[in-house]
């Protein structure tokens, strides 16, 4: 097994009494994408801080390429990309002279920075933008400058906090697979999300953080398959009546949850589910089998729908 | 062999360099009016007045005001930069744009950022400064060898003003405290520090509290320079002052930016 490439054991941010990150151990390898997954104020971005190395840990070890954060901040930095949960671009700097100033924080020559810049904007497909102002971009195109911008150092370690974020599904594709080609190339990924369908596609190994700890570790598939039943059967009753017929849906499939919006049945035959919910005389509005997900694991981990 | 590292602070300043450059004529043309301006209206204004009075002009050091006055527009004109960069534009690196968290995350970290703003004040002053001096070759009255050295003073007084108004904007949670500064720092020491005409004019408790700030100091070294009349030992001793207020802003604001990037 080589060195990871993070090692963090029983980490722990506080601000002041509140804590944030309440001792967590997460171990991320070579090559390896690797997510951080869960709500609002679940502690994703501190984390993300202290791998980083902006934000010092209250409490615990961390290790990145085997060097402390506090003392080999610098040295640490020269050698990963960060993109920020917000943009820190420079919005009246043109597009490539953002990636020329960034590349001179890395002390690389003009003559490389210009040649960096080139691929990169290639690769996040701004090479028509490069003379446009930041300012005039598009929020999905910001996004991807920042992620450009990142590379610009060459890193073995890429640091993303919620990459996605309020860009629209075309978008989102796009630079699911820019981050795709970066890990083939042998760039190791570290993403937080509070998209299921990202963590799945983009993932080989996840943790579900709540409330500063985590609370479930593994492979997207393996979390599904230790977590939730195979398939998930979604009952939509007429509005305000779901938790009523929670009720008589009892003993259903292998646990039952009860939204304001639907009720969901966590059987392995959802078909067979349905023909019961049937059988007992009970006429949904609308009923969907459908495989489970990462949603459905992290609504059994913690009683909590994941609200984007 | 690997090539000799740009020092920390060069890089930070590059940036400002390329913002600079998309903006720099209109820049350089308002820097350069205004002061232009002022010589305009004090020179032959208030200058016909005063030298028409030789009482006057022996309280001036036997020179014409207008050469009497021109350090002190090219320090003040340094004063203004320093301070006006250093509010607003601080603060929008640190939360609006927030500039100062991308650069937090490369190598570099807050004391790059201090010197480098420093570094970019000193030169933005010395352009400003050099734009008005070679107007000033024009003229015979303000002709002199001595402007080369005032202009660098006059970006050591812009550096004086920048990095303790650094600190303050570092620190500052809105953007209230800066109409203060303006009200209650650069305005009076513009018109009481010692600038258009001597302190000696003023009370003395005044006086005392006008020597307080680097304008005055700079405003004097600059002044023997273009007029030939330099005391050395008290030339030191005035740079000194003001190189004082350079170091003591730029541990304070970087110690509190470094508290601000890396909580
Ligand atoms: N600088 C700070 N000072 C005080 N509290 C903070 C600070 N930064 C974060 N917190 C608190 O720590 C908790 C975790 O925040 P964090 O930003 O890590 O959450 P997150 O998982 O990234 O959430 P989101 O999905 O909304 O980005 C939140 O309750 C937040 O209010
Ligand atoms: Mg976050």
């Amino acid at each position: 097994m080589p060195e990871p490439l993070i090692r963090a054991h029983h980490l722990v941010k506080k601000f002041g009494d509140f804590t944030a990150v309440a001792g967590i151990d997460v171990e991320v390898q070579p090559g390896e994408a690797f997510g951080f997954l869960g709500p609002n104020g679940a502690g994703k971005s501190s984390t993300m801080r202290m791998i980083s190395c902006v934000s010092k840990p209250t409490d615990g070890t961390l290790r990145i390429f085997g060097l402390d954060p506090v003392t080999d901040g610098p040295k640490i930095r020269a050698r990963i990309g960060v993109v920020p949960q917000l943009d820190t671009l420079d919005t009246e700097l043109s597009v490539q002279e953002n990636l020329w100033i960034y590349g001179r924080f890395f002390d690389l020559s003009r003559a490389e920075c210009r040649r960096r810049t080139t691929e990169l904007l290639e690769f996040a497909q701004l090479t028509e933008r490069a003379e446009s102002v930041v300012d005039d971009l598009s929020g999905g195109m910001k996004r991807r400058l920042s992620i450009a911008r990142s590379l610009i150092n060459e890193p073995s370690l890429l640091l993303l906090d919620e990459p996605t974020t309020g860009l629209d599904p075309q978008a989102r594709h796009v630079l699911w697979d820019r981050l795709y080609r970066l890990k083939q190339q042998g760039v190791t990924l570290v993403l937080t999300t509070h998209y299921m369908d990202e963590a799945e596609q983009l993932c080989d190994r996840l943790v579900v953080m709540d409330q500063g700890r985590i609370v479930a570790e593994g492979s997207p598939r393996s979390l599904i398959e230790q977590y939730a039943t195979r398939e998930v059967l979604e009952l939509r009753f007429s509005a305000g009546t779901n938790d009523q017929f929670a009720d008589r849906l009892h003993g259903l499939g292998s646990r039952q949850e009860a939204l304001p919006d639907r009720v969901l049945v966590y059987a392995d035959d959802g078909e067979a589910a349905l023909q019961e919910v049937h059988h007992r005389g009970m006429q949904p509005e609308s009923a969907l089998v459908r495989r489970a997900s990462l949603e459905d694991v992290f609504l059994l981990l913690t009683g909590r729908s994941l609200a984007d | 062999m690997a090539a000799l590292a740009t020092p920390g602070a060069f890089r930070v300043t590059g940036w400002y360099l390329t913002a600079f450059r998309r903006l720099w004529k209109m820049n350089l043309l308002s820097s350069f009016v205004q002061p232009m301006l002022y010589l305009l209206g004090l020179g032959v204004g208030v200058g016909s007045l005063v030298d028409r009075n030789t009482g006057s002009t022996s309280t001036l050091g036997g020179v014409s005001y207008v050469a009497y006055v021109v350090p002190g527009l090219l320090v003040t004109t340094a004063m203004s930069l320093g301070a006006m960069e250093s509010m607003w534009p601080v603060m929008g690196s640190l939360k609006w744009q927030r500039g100062y968290h991308g650069i937090a995350v490369t190598p570099l970290e807050a004391r790059d950022i201090v010197l480098g703003h420093a570094a970019w004040i000193a030169f933005r002053s010395a352009v400003a400064g050099a734009a008005v001096a070679i107007a000033l070759t024009l003229f015979p009255d303000t002709r002199s060898w001595g402007l080369i050295a005032a202009v660098a003073v006059a970006a050591l007084v812009g550096m004086a003003f920048a990095t303790p108004i650094m600190a303050i904007s570092v620190n500052s949670e809105y953007d209230g405290a800066f109409a203060g500064i303006q009200r209650f720092y650069i305005i009076p020491l513009f018109l009481f520090g010692g600038a258009f005409y001597p302190l000696s004019q003023l009370p003395t408790v005044v006086q005392w509290m006008a020597k307080i700030p680097p304008l005055w100091h700079g405003v004097v070294v600059a002044r023997g320079f273009t007029t030939g009349n330099v005391a050395w030992w008290a030339t030191l001793g005035h740079l000194a002052y003001v190189s004082i207020w350079i170091v003591a802003g730029a541990i304070v604001a970087t110690r509190r930016l470094r508290r601000k990037l890396y909580p």
